[in-house]
């Protein structure tokens, strides 16, 4: 008898995963909608990825194979705790890989790798209402997405574009679904947003103390907003991946001394360690050793 | 100007609860007319302008609009949608407390620039010199474009506030008390600016205040209200100089002579 016995299969019960999944349909159904949904108290606290969690806890089943990301990666207290979380409640399988999941919940990265049909992947989401900063009232936000007056998110970008001269919002960058929803892809790096247009995998998105749900389908279109004459640009890094010698990957910088000594390496830390496996090296890593 | 008038108001009432908000009023507006509604404080003025803008709804009588189509309807009417596309470009509000009316955590090109954004304007360079332009029409130096309307003295928000609703080329702008809370010598160089502008775009104006000087300077036609009736309504000069009601007589009489 394990001490999980009490729980239901992946913690929540059969009426609540119900509820949320009719969220997720009616989400997926009108792609960058954000579905309020009675979002449950978790054994977390908020901010750690509630949202995320219940969204997986209401799709995964046993035969599904879980990798959780925090920030591009699997090691961290985040990813690992939310994957011994499902190991535990759901007896489901657990990987870092991303070629092997069919599930991924992630905080704030996209995996590199361009995820195939079948896949999910579950955000994290703090703040779902792209127009919030802007506009405090959620009476009037509401509005403003049923009437489609977008305008205002343009403000903030004019604003960037005044202050620093070029648009400076690196992350949670504005996207528009399918012609029709503005969103706010959860704080993900404007780096990633390119990977959300017309992705094979399906995209959900849970905001668990802000009780929404929505959904980006596969195939659907997504557009990071902009101005004709300052268009929409990823982040670009000089250097390639310091341990894996990547380019066209999202770098973290590491600090490696007190004497200013720093590195730049895969924020993916599985795209990273597969490129490490395959023999690639970058300027500080050191060559595997042979197998 | 035009042979048909841009707005056509039949009997409007408001009340609040059992309270009376205005009662029975009845005009028109014509494309290029400045109408100035006076009166004491509580006599309607300010229900009136918002029932007209479409911020309150009446509880009877009708506001027929001539809408850029040349169709008429009544703005009670309008689906939301409608009402809101309506308010954002083809008019305009400027409100008595600068406040209410700015973004003030927004620069001042921002401010200016948001309704060309609302209606679709994606290109930054021409939003900016939109921008620059109209911060220039109301005497506001170009360096100041990327400050905050926080930083602004009253008359500069105020003129602020004026450009942001005058950008984006509306036919008719409702103003509540647009000089009031500033001293004279503001308020008259917001006056001159006013009037210049309204002459120059051909606006059609419903200008409400307390200020008989205000209505002199500004408006065609003025209308005087009293306990929310219109007691006497027509030309500006007429009125001033020669008014009939004996509340109107007071309140003319009332001005102070420096």
């Amino acid at each position: 008898m394990t001490t999980t016995a009490q729980y239901n299969f992946a913690y929540l019960d059969e009426q609540t995963k119900r509820m949320i999944r009719r969220a997720i349909l009616k989400a997926i159904a009108i792609p960058g909608y954000q579905v309020p949904f009675s979002s449950r108290e978790m054994p977390m606290p908020y901010g750690w990825g509630t949202g995320g969690v219940q969204v997986t806890a209401s799709i995964i089943g046993p035969d599904d194979v879980l990798k959780v990301i925090d920030q591009g990666a699997d090691d961290t207290t985040n990813a690992v705790s939310i994957r011994a979380f499902f190991a535990k409640v759901a007896q489901v399988q657990t990987t870092t890989r991303t070629a092997e999941a069919t599930i991924i919940q992630t905080r704030h990265r996209i995996p590199e790798r361009a995820l195939q049909a079948g896949q999910i992947l579950v955000y994290q989401v703090p703040i779902p209402e792209p127009l919030r900063f802007l506009e405090p009232r959620e009476t009037e936000t509401r509005k403003m997405h049923a009437l489609e007056e977008y305008g205002l998110m343009h403000v903030k970008l004019y604003e960037d574009i005044a202050r620093h001269g070029r648009i400076a919002t690196t992350y949670a960058y504005p996207v528009k679904v399918e012609g029709r929803y503005v969103m706010d892809p959860s704080p993900t790096p404007k780096f990633d947003n390119p990977k959300m247009h017309m992705s094979e995998a399906l995209q959900l998105f849970g905001a668990g103390r802000e009780h929404r749900i929505y959904a980006v389908p596969p195939h659907t279109e997504v557009v990071s907003l902009d101005f004709e004459d300052h268009p929409f640009e990823i982040q670009h890094f000089e250097q390639p991946c310091a341990l894996c010698g990547a380019e066209q990957v999202y770098l973290d910088e590491v600090i490696l001394d007190d004497a200013g000594g720093h590195m730049f390496v895969c924020s993916d830390t599985d795209n990273c360690e597969e490129r490490r496996n395959a023999g690639f090296v970058g300027s500080l890593g050191v060559q595997e050793a042979a197998e | 100007m035009s042979t048909e008038p841009l707005l056509r108001v039949e009997n409007l009432t408001k009340y609040y609860g059992t309270r009376l908000g205005c009662a029975d009023v009845s005009f028109e507006l014509w494309p290029g007319e400045v109408l100035a509604i006076v009166g004491e404080s509580g006599s309607g003025k300010t229900t009136l302008l918002n029932s007209l803008s479409a911020t309150l709804e009446p509880n009877s009588g009708h506001t027929l609009y001539r809408m850029r189509d040349e169709q008429w309807r009544n703005i009670y009417d309008l689906s939301e949608a409608e009402r809101r596309f309506l308010v954002r470009t083809d008019w305009g509000f400027v409100h008595q407390n600068p406040a209410d009316g700015l973004r003030m955590t927004v620069s001042a090109g921002a401010n200016v620039g948001e309704r060309l954004m609302a209606v679709g304007d994606r290109h930054y360079g021409h939003i900016r010199d939109t921008a620059l332009d109209w911060l220039g029409r109301v005497e506001i130096a170009a360096d100041r474009i990327d400050d905050q309307p926080r930083s602004f003295s009253g008359g500069m928000r105020q003129r602020l506030q004026i450009a942001r609703n005058l950008v984006a080329g509306p036919r008719l702008v409702f103003m509540d008390e647009p000089t009031g809370g500033l001293d004279v010598s503001v308020q008259a160089r917001l006056l001159d600016l006013l009037r210049g502008l309204v002459g120059e775009l051909g606006l059609a104006a419903i200008v409400v205040t307390h200020d008989l000087a205000v209505a002199r300077l500004l408006s065609h036609r003025m209308m005087v209200m009293k306990d929310g009736r219109v007691i006497e309504a027509g030309l500006t000069d007429r009125v001033l100089d020669d008014p009939r009601e004996p509340y109107t007589q007071l309140l003319v009489s009332s001005i102070l002579q420096v």
